[in-house]
């Protein structure tokens, strides 16, 4: 163990990978410190360059990047009351209400620090819980993992999305998405249409590239809103009164964090839903309600580091059992696959040392952000200046070129294209993506699992429930279907308004 | 554009239709009542029901009136010709990309394709080709020379570098 831990270090600290993770750094913070672009996207963008690069740095450029983004993203919503990232839309109206009462740096500063203090929380539980449940996922057979895949999707479908309908509807189509080409227990070519590039089934990369960062590109296009003012006000020492903040409010600290992670932890639902559920809670048990909205830093502590903690959080399920905790490591799964570093208990066990890796490019990533995004504060005007009509179409021809990459053909170009397309006219008609995108990733799972399960059955559906575990997952995915009015009243408390 | 969720019902439902149809095509495995079928088919039962629930929800919104009842609604950047264009321009110029990118190769192609978009969203016009001629130049350089990705050379063929 010690051994593996030793080699875990020497690959974090090679000079080589501290020079990805610093660049990283720098791109995710500009990613989200810019509107419209997300720390999703940032991921997308950086496949196709980790594609080229070896597992460890491949992973640290993405979980670094992911880490700063969601952080940064709390900049622009400070000073110009626009989310950086759908992950601090949350608390931006209060972030900004800060500012105008002239108490910006203590906003920026209990966003950098808590988000830092989440991510590090998120990264603790992660190694715990992760190896414990690894070892217990070794003694699954295919009906557990039946079960749990469809609790992940049944999980995204009612967490993600305030209508259930759509978000299944969603769900659906994502699945009929993985069943195209070769890939399935039959080897049967499914819905190629005599076309050879769809016999490998659909890039999943330009896919994601695609439905994360084209539709983005285009919602820009369509943005009537003209562009928003920065506010000029002089930022000084954002660490000052941090100290003060986390002895006034450890109890909101604590559940920020252990709700955070555990939202990130449930498939399909990231850090943009942790920041939503947990400020509401702030808010509901807060001593002094009636002062959130009016610039008070509370909601921003607690939904602050949440977001943060829910990243790490949603690696603990990608990395046990190849189920994306959010939008991002569904992408994750994707570049894991790719580096032969296949997600799964067996990962936990074979390759030791890869997997604490991960963990200290976690800590690394959390513990570089309090300089680095220090920094990004200090020179915030100017990257909120950058002019993003033309940002914008470099980004696309980065997707364009990022999409072709991969396999070297255009065909992936068309595949990003449509992708894009069928993504923001989905979200316009408020179907949401989340649920396509687990649908996608995990079709192959589920549809593997349920055959292998039902040819063991022979028939029998009581075989489905015959193991103890997999009768308790089956149980409660049944549950989840059941309980969608207590979360429809969970999200109401949440703020999410159901559109007329 | 804002369809009304009968409209995407009855859409759902001839895919739903289409993919059951097409579905008995594929192969039986003897012996076996599992085959490559199950599943897809499984897929297209759930889009059917989705659908049903769909277009009853779409035609009471319909039949009730008020905001978002027809069945077809433009969104407010439909009427707005420069967001129109723009949406127009950031497909078309994939489309270009996709369709000339072999023959012409990606210097030229990468170069129309920003002008374009830098030009439809406004950028100095000054500026609009050598920023266009610059970043096509850096992102061939990444991809092409530090990544070794077989971008097209196209035309360009005679004088790559």
């Amino acid at each position: 163990m010690s051994h593996a831990w030793a080699q875990a270090f020497s690959m974090v600290f090679d000079p080589y990978n501290i020079f990805v993770m610093l660049a990283a750094s720098l791109f995710g913070l500009f990613v989200g410190a810019v509107p419209g672009l997300t720390a999703t996207m940032a991921t997308a963008l950086l496949v196709p360059v980790t594609f080229f690069m070896a597992p460890i740095p491949a992973i640290a450029a993405i979980v670094t990047a992911t880490a700063m983004a969601i952080f940064s993203g709390d900049i622009p919503g400070c000073l110009m009351r626009m989310p950086g990232t759908p992950a601090s839309a949350a608390y931006t109206d209060e972030a900004y209400a800060m500012t105008k009462k002239g108490q910006a740096e203590t906003a920026l500063g209990a966003g950098l620090v808590f988000s830092a203090l989440g991510g590090l929380f998120g990264t603790a539980v992660l190694m715990l819980a992760a190896p414990a449940l690894a070892e217990f996922a070794l003694k699954f057979s295919s009906f557990e993992y039946f079960w749990l895949v469809l609790l992940g999707l049944t999980c995204a479908v009612f967490i993600t999305s305030d209508r259930p309908l759509k978000g299944f509807v969603s769900l659906l189509l994502g699945l009929l998405v993985a069943c195209v080409g070769l890939g399935n227990p039959a080897a049967f070519p499914r819905f190629t249409f005599g076309s050879t590039e769809l016999l490998g089934g659909i890039g999943m990369i330009p896919m994601m590239i695609g439905m994360f960062a084209i539709s983005e590109i285009m919602r820009y296009a369509v943005d009537t809103n003209p562009e928003l003012m920065i506010v000029d006000q002089p930022i000084g020492n954002v660490f000052k009164g941090m100290w003060a903040l986390a002895k006034k409010y450890p109890v909101q600290i604590l559940r920020g964090n252990a709700v955070g992670t555990l939202i990130g932890a449930l498939p399909g639902a990231g850090a943009d839903i942790a920041a939503w559920i947990t400020y509401a809670i702030s808010k509901r048990f807060s001593k002094e309600p009636e002062k959130f909205g009016t610039g008070h830093v509370e909601g921003i502590v607690e939904s602050g580091s949440a977001n943060n903690s829910a990243l790490a959080g949603a690696w603990i399920p990608a990395l046990v059992f190849g189920i994306p905790g959010d939008s991002i490591t569904a992408i994750v799964i994707g570049v894991l696959y790719m580096k032969n570093m296949n997600p799964g208990p067996m990962l936990f066990t074979n390759n030791p040392q890869n997997i604490y890796a991960v963990y200290l490019l976690f800590i690394v990533a959390n513990l570089i952000m309090l300089p680095l995004g220090w920094w990004c504060i200090k020179v915030s005007k100017q990257i909120l200046k950058v002019p993003r009509t033309v940002l914008m179409p470099v980004i696309m021809l980065f997707c364009v070129v990022g999409s072709f990459a991969i396999n070297n053909t255009a065909f992936d170009v068309t595949v990003m294209l449509v992708a894009g397309v069928a993504a923001f006219f989905l979200e316009a008609n408020g179907f949401p993506v989340a649920p396509a995108i687990l649908g996608v990733v995990l079709g192959g799972m589920l549809e593997e699992n349920l055959v292998t399960s039902m040819i063991k059955a022979d028939g029998d559906f009581s075989a489905f429930f015959a193991r103890p575990i997999a009768a308790t997952l089956g149980v409660l995915t049944l549950a989840v279907w059941l309980l969608p009015l207590l979360l429809r009243r969970l999200r109401q408390l949440a703020g999410f308004a159901e559109p007329a | 554009m804002k369809v009304n969720d009968a409209v995407w019902g009855a859409l759902l439902m001839l895919l739903a239709a289409a993919l059951l149809v097409h579905i008995q095509s594929f192969p039986t495995i003897p012996g076996q009542k599992i085959g490559p079928a199950l599943f897809p088919g499984t897929i297209a039962v759930g889009l059917a029901v989705c659908a049903v629930m769909l277009i009853f929800k779409g035609v009471s919104r319909h039949r009730a009136g008020g905001p978002h009842a027809a069945w077809i609604e433009a969104d407010t950047w439909v009427r707005s010709p420069r967001q129109l264009l723009a949406f127009v321009a950031v497909i078309a110029v994939n489309v270009f990309y996709i369709l000339a990118v072999d023959w012409l190769g990606f210097i030229p192609v990468a170069v129309i394709y920003l002008s374009l978009l830098f030009a439809v969203f406004r950028v100095r016009p000054t500026w609009i080709v050598p920023l266009a001629l610059v970043v096509t130049l850096v992102i061939h350089y990444a991809f092409y020379k530090l990544l070794k990705v077989p971008l097209p050379w196209g035309l360009l063929k005679a004088v790559a570098w």
